[in-house]
């Protein structure tokens, strides 16, 4: 059979670097083929010789599409024959309504004048097609994540596409959002859609992956047909570091001491509706050297939570309190939770966690500039010290302090973040999805940071997405859905099953 | 006064103002550890030989006339104003905002300063504070709806500007208010008294270049202790050496005419600090931070919107300071004063490198844009360019400078 896609001895060169070396990759006609490898191995770069971003040319190799040669110049060039690709950062328009957004330079139009008939019917078909619920009209900055990303979809198949490349898909998806786009992926199989999925999510690619290409420093390791042989996680990750991985989670021998921090009856509302409580009646106790983890669905309300104690950064209405080592604390500002101990590493490292434009000294003394000055004047030397350390603790791979921020991969840049919370000799650390969007390799690290701080006498809040890491780092685990903290295990009863239980349990006891 | 030993040095003025500390800023990434210059000192460079182009350009075009010393000396008189203001600029602007009301409050501070001094008979020093403490407050009640309410200091400025320059003209009733005591007027026309003779300027100079050349001397060397990103010692004594020279040259060709005026102290001094201000403590430190990322300064504990409050107060103040100048030169107050004077101001910023969406922007480089805007003022005026052509080729300069630095941003990327 014929592939929709031959990408043959592809090699791309930035200045001083050689980001693709000789890389191939075939894909067949109604094939979920996985792209994996860590961050910096060259899968946004390929798919960007793929779609026209890098116009023919600037690379070497060929590209052989539906049997003909591809020579794109621009995007437009790749989209006008089927290729749709996807961005990780959704590009819609949020004050746009949903259809508007999905025709959005396609417009159904005679002389320039909109058909707006067209535009509803089209819309209201493509919708039903990616199931999304909603009327054409609403704005998609009323729509959440998951949601959001069915709009691209939709616009995607608006464009008659042959070829899907999903880049990170369900990064800042929930599971059932994750599992509902999965099935669309396998229902655009079933109508002859190829699509290219590029995930670091491997148990999520080990379900729905036809074939899986495994990159790494830019050249193709290996193509593994999961259709011939059973491909676990195990196996990809062994491709994607060149090693096995015997474990994915470092060891730790928890030493838990006092309590530490205790939250108490904490009720935090909704910041724009004062009547909605997103969250509700919350308890919460972290000991010293402890790992408590938070699950949950996305929008159960951790993210808040975590939010609101911290200064207050979250919501209105709040009430409850808030006690470090018995004492209870003020956390009504930002700079008051941090002077109480608190510390919160958001889920956000690019909005909301660096100044991206700023160096790594900068970031790191950021929350603690005092630390690093004399009556308000920044000792230069002491910052750079005190930069320079942390780099080499968390071994944050740069050229320098003095690189910017913006740069760094994402684990790198998680690691900054972190430094710059570690630098306010924090009590307590919340980290929000600190593994978000990071390889394997640099989530590793980013455990033992974590194990370290615990075994440092911290306490530390873990808020994530991925049970399997729940499970693996934390001593004990809160559940927590639609507001409400729903379960609570330790470490030896929790199980992926069980806080599914208490989460279903909770949905069916609210009706 | 045209021979080459007196037209060379003036080129680079304000880098020589400036120019040391910002070499050895922290913002810059390394330099001498990977053999490449990053782009800010690359937009540096390119804003120093920019300057000196237009410079040499004019000097040729007028005849020499450039350099005399009386027209030095009248240039800065004529400028200072445009530098204090933006100064302020630039940190409202880091802060990622704008202020356009500026020119409106110069006018109604300097009509304020004439009605105390000229009508009630306050005394100068009463007058001159009370006129500072006005423009802060008046760039601190702004500075309240951009940082508390959070409405975009475009529309708020530019309310404040229509709001100003109506209360200028309420203040004056259409009247040029006049003349103001000498002492007052000493601040733009006076000049330091050539206490040791006719070398006091370049004593003066040569007394603030070595204290200067030694402070980057020595935070060179700290970093050097501590591995941080330095120049090579070559690059350092080429650096300051010429910078060196041209403030003595400056200095040597302004004593010629009266010696040094003291709104170029003032200036000097102003740029100082404020050089001091935006690279070396904490609240320079967060305004930069703040611009760069407002959501993430707040998640670190920063107060933003306090910071914010007083970027705009001290804008305020700043142009208090540039309408008392304005009215001391003038001798006389009246209600076109500082009309686009925040015109200069931005583009000042701009061409200097600061970006519009905030967090970028150095002190050295406004300096320059000032220069920049000041030489094209006097060399044109000298050539016989009308204030028509005048505008159009300003207008053309500053798009230029910031079409050269976007091309830089997306060079790099």
């Amino acid at each position: 059979m014929q592939p929709v896609l031959e990408m043959r001895g592809i090699s791309k060169t930035f200045p001083g670097v050689k980001a693709l070396n000789d890389v191939n990759l075939t894909v067949a006609p109604a094939e979920i083929h996985a792209l994996v490898g860590e961050n910096g191995a060259g899968k946004s770069t390929l798919m960007k010789v793929l779609s026209g971003v890098y116009p023919h040319g600037s690379y070497a190799g060929e590209i052989v599409y539906e049997g003909h040669p591809g020579r794109f110049r621009d995007i437009s060039d790749s989209e006008r024959l089927g290729i749709v690709i996807i961005h990780q950062e959704l590009a819609l328009v949020p004050f746009l309504s949903i259809a508007e957004n999905i025709f959005l330079g396609n417009e159904p139009a005679r002389f320039g004048i909109i058909d707006r008939e067209q535009v509803y019917a089209r819309a209201r078909a493509l919708m039903a097609t990616v199931g999304l619920h909603e009327s054409p009209d609403t704005l998609v900055t009323h729509l959440g994540v998951g949601k959001q990303q069915l709009v691209e979809i939709a616009k995607a198949l608006s464009k008659k596409v042959k070829l899907l490349i999903l880049d990170e898909p369900t990064a800042s998806l929930s599971e059932t959002d994750s599992a509902a786009l999965l099935q669309l992926l396998l229902n655009f199989k079933d109508q002859g859609i190829a699509s290219i999925l590029i995930s670091h999510k491997l148990n999520e690619i080990s379900k729905v992956a036809d074939r899986i290409t495994v990159l790494r420093d830019g050249t193709t390791i290996e193509t593994l047909d999961c259709r011939s042989e059973a491909v676990d996680e195990d196996r990809i990750i062994r491709g994607m570091v060149g090693r096995t991985m015997a474990n994915r989670y470092p060891v730790r021998e928890p030493k838990i001491g006092d309590l530490l921090m205790e939250v108490r009856d904490w009720t935090v509302h909704h910041p724009i509706h004062p009547d909605r409580a997103v969250v509700r009646r919350v308890g919460l106790t972290v000991r010293r050297g402890e790992i408590v983890g938070i699950a949950g669905l996305m929008g159960s309300g951790r993210t808040e939570l975590a939010m609101s104690i911290f200064g207050r950064s979250y919501g209105q209405g709040i009430s409850g309190t808030v006690r470090i080592d018995g004492a209870t604390v003020d956390v009504s500002t930002i700079d008051r939770a941090i002077a109480a101990g608190i510390a919160y590493v958001t889920e956000d490292r690019k909005q909301l966690g660096l100044v991206l434009g700023e160096d790594i000294t900068k970031n790191t003394t950021l929350a603690n500039l005092p630390g690093v000055s004399t009556a308000a004047v920044i000792d230069e030397a002491v910052e750079h010290r005190v930069a320079s350390a942390y780099r080499s603790k968390m071994r944050i791979r740069s050229f320098g302090v003095s690189q910017q921020t913006v740069n760094l991969s994402g684990g790198n840049q998680q690691k900054v973040v972190l430094s710059k919370w570690l630098f306010t000799e924090p009590k307590v650390l919340i980290l929000d999805e600190p593994t978000r969007g990071i390889d394997v390799g640099a989530k590793y690290e980013i455990y033992s940071i974590v194990n370290a701080l615990a075994d440092e006498g911290r306490g530390v809040v873990m808020i994530s997405s991925e049970m399997p890491e729940l499970l693996g780092l934390c001593d004990r685990i809160y559940v927590m859905n639609e507001g409400r903290f729903v379960g609570e295990f330790p470490r030896a009863e929790a199980s992926q099953e069980a806080i599914m239980r208490a989460i279903m349990r909770s949905k069916d006891l609210n009706g | 006064m045209t021979d080459s030993t007196v037209r060379n040095p003036m080129i680079p003025v304000s880098e020589g103002l400036s120019g040391p500390m910002a070499a050895s800023e922290p913002r810059s990434a390394p330099r001498s550890w990977r053999g490449f210059l990053p782009t800010a000192q690359l937009h540096e460079y390119g804003l120093v030989f920019a300057l000196a182009v237009i410079t040499l350009f004019f000097e040729y075009t007028t005849g020499g006339v450039l350099f005399q010393p009386l027209n030095l000396t009248y240039l800065v008189l004529q400028n200072s104003y445009v530098v204090v203001m933006a100064l302020g600029m630039l940190l409202v602007i880091v802060a990622g905002h704008i202020d356009l009301s500026i020119g409106s409050v110069v006018a109604f501070v300097g009509a304020l300063a004439a009605l105390l001094m000229v009508r009630f008979g306050v005394d100068p020093l009463t007058a001159t504070v009370l006129c500072l403490v006005v423009g802060a407050a008046i760039g601190g009640l702004q500075g309240y709806f951009v940082a508390y309410l959070g409405i975009p200091s475009f529309i708020v400025t530019l309310a404040g500007m229509l709001v100003f320059r109506g209360l200028t003209q309420a203040l004056l009733q259409g009247a040029s208010v006049g003349p103001f005591p000498e002492v007052f007027q000493a601040l733009s026309k006076g000049f330091l008294a050539n206490f040791a003779g006719p070398w006091t300027a370049v004593l003066i100079a040569l007394g603030l270049t070595t204290s200067l050349v030694g402070l980057n001397w020595r935070r060179r060397q700290v970093r050097v202790r501590n591995g941080g990103p330095a120049d090579s010692p070559a690059a350092f004594l080429a650096r300051n050496g010429v910078t060196t020279i041209v403030i003595l040259a400056f200095a040597y060709q302004m004593s010629d005419y009266r010696g040094l005026p003291n709104v170029l102290l003032v200036m000097f001094a102003l740029v100082m600090l404020y050089q001091f201000v935006t690279t070396r403590t904490t609240i320079g430190r967060r305004i930069y931070a703040l611009g760069g990322n407002v959501k993430a300064a707040r998640l670190s504990g920063i107060k933003t919107e306090r910071l914010t409050f007083l970027t705009f107060a001290n804008m305020g103040a700043l142009a208090g300071l540039a309408g008392l100048i304005l009215v001391a030169r003038l001798n006389t107050a009246n209600s076109k004063g500082g009309v686009g004077f925040e015109l200069d101001a931005i583009a000042a910023c701009f061409i200097g490198g600061a970006s519009a969406a905030g967090g970028i922007g150095k002190v050295s480089g406004v300096v320059i844009g000032a220069f920049i805007i000041g030489i094209m003022n006097n060399g044109m005026s000298m050539m016989g360019i009308g204030s028509d052509w005048q505008l159009v080729i300003k207008g053309v300069v500053l798009l230029a400078a910031v079409c050269l630095d976007v091309y830089n941003k997306n060079n790099r990327a």
